[in-house]
């Protein structure tokens, strides 16, 4: 499997996601700068976490028009893999990769810290390698990761099992107690229709080694080597 | 020339966690009147089409390619002959 990770100005998690493909899990992986219209022949293209364009007008809004995407959206229509992690996902969001949309975080304030996830669909391409219901410990930073769709997104997401992650306890528990900015029934992460295109907030670029405390995130990368 | 002043607010069904937050401050200064807060934002743009529909179509469409994402956000503009 070849990787391509793409790198948006204000990018900031793209060296991380690059060090956990390649030097974590030995693939061939490529920075694809923005506005490159086109790119390398890779199984999965990684849009990383940071603040593209300073988060400007709302978090993925400008970025989505970046000439790369539509390389991006060819890709995706020929079935390959596309996650988009945190800033990654809110793109996917802003350009209709996927429904729904983010709102500022219900606490207002910027979250940084490591959260279980319920694992909602391990028949994906992302998460093959986990068992039903696995918990994972991922970390998660943003301050706008409040997931919002309307009723009939929702019922479509779930009647579809597009639901790929859930904040929960450390027992498995999705309460709001355990939703740590507010989201949708504890959305932490979402997969298109088709199922090649995986939004999630959390981070398993920091979660793929033991030294970073925890290899949680790691199973998504193996998940997707097969 | 046209000014287009464009005001964007949360849809009605969408929860806003900010105006909450603002209203609870407003409550904590004193002011018991304020029932809801709703924050939202404003553009002002500054058209350069002579005729009044052409820069009403241009408004339009921006709003709906950038300025407002349309799941969670509702707008109304306003132009003027600037």
């Amino acid at each position: 499997m070849k990787a391509a990770v793409v790198v948006f100005p204000g990018s900031n998690c793209d060296t991380d996601c690059f060090h956990a493909l390649f030097d974590v899990m030995k693939m061939p992986v490529k920075f694809v700068w923005h506005k490159e219209g086109t790119l390398p022949d890779v199984d999965l293209v990684v849009l990383p976490g940071g603040f593209s364009y300073g988060d400007y007008l709302r978090t993925g809004a400008i970025a989505r028009f970046s000439p790369v995407m539509e390389a991006v959206r060819q890709h995706a229509e020929s079935g390959r893999a596309v996650i988009g992690i945190c800033n990654g996902f809110q793109i996917l969001l802003e350009a209709g990769f996927l429904p729904g949309a983010m709102l500022r975080n219900k606490t207002l304030s910027f979250i940084c810290t490591h959260v279980w996830l319920r694992t909602e669909n391990n028949a994906t391409i992302f998460t093959g390698k986990l068992n039903p219901k696995e918990l994972l410990r991922i970390p998660i930073a943003h301050g706008e990761g409040n997931y919002y769709c309307d009723d009939k997104t929702f019922k479509r997401l779930e009647d579809s099992n597009q639901i790929v992650f859930r904040y929960a306890s450390e027992s498995g528990e999705t309460t709001d107690e355990f939703n740590p900015n507010g989201s949708r029934d504890n959305i932490a992460g979402i997969i298109n229709a088709k199922g090649n295109v995986l939004g999630m907030m959390p981070h398993p670029e920091r979660a793929s080694e033991s030294m970073l405390d925890s290899v949680d995130g790691r199973k998504i990368w193996e998940s997707l080597v097969g | 020339m046209y000014k287009a002043t464009v005001n964007v607010t949360l849809k009605k069904s969408v929860l806003d966690p900010q105006g909450k937050t603002v209203l609870h401050a407003l409550e904590t200064l004193g002011f018991q009147g304020v029932k809801d807060v709703r924050v939202g934002k404003y553009f002002e743009l500054a058209i350069d089409e002579e005729k009044r529909e052409k820069a009403e179509e241009q408004v339009r469409a921006m709003c709906d390619k950038l300025l407002i994402n349309p799941v969670i956000e509702d707008y109304s503009f306003k132009l003027n002959e600037a």
